[in-house]
């Protein structure tokens, strides 16, 4: 037996993940144990968690895989400092202190974080992409794919094309920094106000509402994009060593004006600004998985990096890209680096300190639906409520279900806590905020009153996989919520098409108004009793009642504050917000009947 | 730290970028001073340097 942890960590969204003789046992974001946000420091939290749910403890690891090259990292931070000195001074002097410290002595930072780790254990490093392009490959239900990778920035590759084949990964095109559509979209979030490496989610929802104006202007100044679908940024706008924003007094002439501060007021400017870099990223998005396509002559594709979380351009990847079929790592992300270098060390040659183990594709994939998480039990959970002197009840499974979809159809928010936790930045289901649908005001109910979040942000449905054509326009399954696909005409319903910007927000577009955004679109996730039972059960139940088998999925977090992990943090969460039930396993909670009228919080808000 | 430092050695002979190595150098040599001037007898003679 073969355990390998793979780690990724320093950056942002740090995460551990665990590997059994190729198997994926467990991963975890470390944000979800230690409630701080995109947490980067090394996920001691999620080792932990990963090690406890295969009952194994540090001193049985075999071997450590991280998902970057530290050396090769710092040399390009090096080279990038020098080429601008001395402008970005300042950025140096507050960046190099990190790198002297934990983030480049890896074996230091690994030997501090993982005591009882045994000294013959190897440490390996996979380039970032590499990690990236594993964890879209390795685990896909592929054989042979194109992969493409598409994020910020690793050590200089920003984006990759490369080719699956078996255990073997290829690489055979790759894109430099500085010159990374993931940046470049960063820099169109933070200028609209919003938080670089989490805020690109507001931005693409925040589209809709605008039209694209500016994008002629991004095309010819600031990103060409080239027929051989590579492109390239001009550095004259771009201010990358920048405290605040990555752009510079060029960029703000060229889009009218300064950056937008947080909290800022939204305007149609900024509304026509989203929408104009979401068309261009999609653009370049296509260009590249044309070229993918060109290179491999592969009919399948292998998405990772943080833009194959732009699940709209996903669904125009699916709709208009060349491949028969696209699957898309859940944890897209840099959390997900830590699955791929894991499962690389596996496959990786021996030479190379891997197992040089052989691979055979899993159907539907080897991810175990995302829920690769803790989970707890219903007398773990009744021990952690009672710490709160919480008044619950103990039901049976139809009696939960049949109340959850009454409670559901009434209008009632549902907080929705069940078996293990998801990896990856979507709750699909298990740390779950789920509501109905068909209303038209859950919508601004459950941004304002229960997230506390911005009203334009539109939210996910979730439906029965055997019913999602029916509802939404999708060429195929999304079990990770990582496809936008417009909702089916039979369930539009005419909108005044001259209303503009957030007025569009009011209007009752479709049948399924609460997850309907003003394009008519939606972000869907399809749900498959083999896939996760009881939310399938769940969505049977509420089928049963009202005829609709769709849900509200939203994931169980207020703004600032990481999904929830334990069932302590979802009744915190449950009684700070405005949720009206809460279930944890066959735990039933109403709100009504709670002593509490508020709990302090264990998570570090962030701001946006 | 000589395991860090003999992977950068290999790594700067890999990659051919010798260059790096005065600026390295130079980051070391002010880290040793800055770690110096909070803890040792020599601060008073660094301060100038600083």
């Amino acid at each position: 037996m073969r355990r390998i942890l793979g780690i990724s960590a320093f950056y942002h969204d740090s995460a551990a993940a665990l590997v059994v003789d190729g198997r994926v046992v467990a991963a975890a974001q470390e944000e979800r144990f230690s409630r701080r946000k995109n947490d980067a420091r090394f996920p001691r939290r999620a080792i932990a968690a990963c090690l406890a749910q295969a009952g194994i403890g540090v001193g049985d690891i075999d071997a450590v895989a991280f998902h970057e090259k530290p050396i090769l990292k710092f040399s390009r931070t090096l080279e990038t400092f020098l080429a601008l000195a001395p402008h970005g001074m300042k950025a140096f002097a507050r960046t190099l202190p990190s790198w002297l410290g934990e983030k480049l002595d890896l074996h230091k930072a690994l030997a501090a974080g993982l005591p009882g780790l045994r000294p013959d254990v190897a440490h390996l490093f996979t380039s970032h992409h590499e990690a990236h392009a594993a964890s879209a490959f390795l685990p896909s239900p592929f054989e042979r794919a194109a992969i493409l990778t598409v994020d910020g920035v690793g050590e200089w590759a920003t984006t990759v094309i490369a080719r699956g084949d078996g255990a073997r990964i290829e690489p055979l095109e790759e894109l430099r920094f500085p010159h990374s559509l993931g940046l470049l979209y960063s820099a169109f979030t933070a200028y609209c106000g919003f938080r670089v490496n989490s805020g690109e989610y507001k931005l693409m929802g925040l589209a809709p509402y605008g039209e694209p104006v500016f994008a002629d202007r991004i095309r010819d100044q600031v990103v060409e994009l080239r027929p051989d679908g590579s492109f390239r940024l001009d550095l004259s706008c771009f201010d990358l060593l920048a405290d605040d924003y990555l752009t510079n007094d060029r960029f703000h002439r060229l889009f009218g004006g300064p950056p937008r501060p947080p909290e800022g007021s939204l305007d149609q400017r900024h509304m026509d600004l989203a929408r104009s870099i979401q068309v261009v990223t999609e653009e370049a998005l296509l260009g590249l998985v044309r070229r993918a396509h060109e290179r491999t002559g592969e009919r399948n594709l292998c998405l990772a990096g943080g833009v194959a979380l732009n699940c709209v351009a996903n669904g125009r990847i699916l709709r208009e890209g060349p491949f028969d079929r696209i699957w898309i790592q859940p944890a897209a992300g840099d959390a997900g680096g830590a699955l791929g270098a894991a499962l690389a060390a596996w496959h990786a040659s021996t030479e190379r300190g891997g197992a040089g183990a052989p691979r055979s594709a899993t159907q539907p994939d080897a991810m175990s639906s995302a829920l690769l998480g803790p989970a707890w039990t219903d007398d773990d959970a009744a021990a952690a409520l009672q710490v709160h002197k919480a008044r619950f009840s103990r039901l049976d499974d139809a009696d939960l279900l049949g109340r959850t979809a009454t409670a559901l159809d009434s209008g009632k928010v549902v907080g929705w806590v069940q078996g293990r936790m998801e990896f990856g930045p979507r709750a699909l289901g298990n740390r779950s905020i789920l509501g109905d649908p068909r209303s038209p005001a859950m919508q601004s109910v459950m941004n304002l009153k229960v997230k506390f979040r911005e009203s334009f942000r539109p939210f996910a449905p979730v439906v029965l996989a055997e019913r999602a054509h029916e509802f939404f326009d999708l060429a195929a399954p999304s079990p990770y919520m990582l496809l936008v696909a417009q909702v089916a005409e039979s369930q539009r319903l005419p909108v005044d098409p001259t209303a503009t910007g957030l007025a569009r927000l009011k209007q009752l577009r479709s049948t399924l108004p609460a997850v309907t955004h003003v394009d008519g679109s939606a972000r869907v996730q399809t749900v498959t009793a083999e896939a996760n039972p009881r939310l399938h059960a769940l969505l049977r139940a509420f089928e049963s009642r009202t005829g609709c088998p769709v849900l509200i999925n939203t994931s169980f977090n207020v703004r600032g504050e990481p999904v929830v992990a334990s069932p302590d943090d979802a009744y915190r969460c449950f009684i700070n917000s405005g949720i009206d039930i809460l279930v944890v396993g066959n735990l039933w909670l109403e709100r009504s009947e709670q002593p509490h009228a508020s709990l302090p919080g264990t998570f570090e808000a962030l701001p946006d | 730290m000589i395991r860090l430092l003999r992977e950068f050695l290999r790594f700067l002979r890999q990659e051919k970028k010798w260059w790096l190595v005065p600026l390295v150098v130079i980051l070391l040599l002010l880290g040793l001073a800055i770690l110096f001037s909070s803890s040792s007898a020599v601060a008073p003679f660094l301060y100038p340097f600083l």
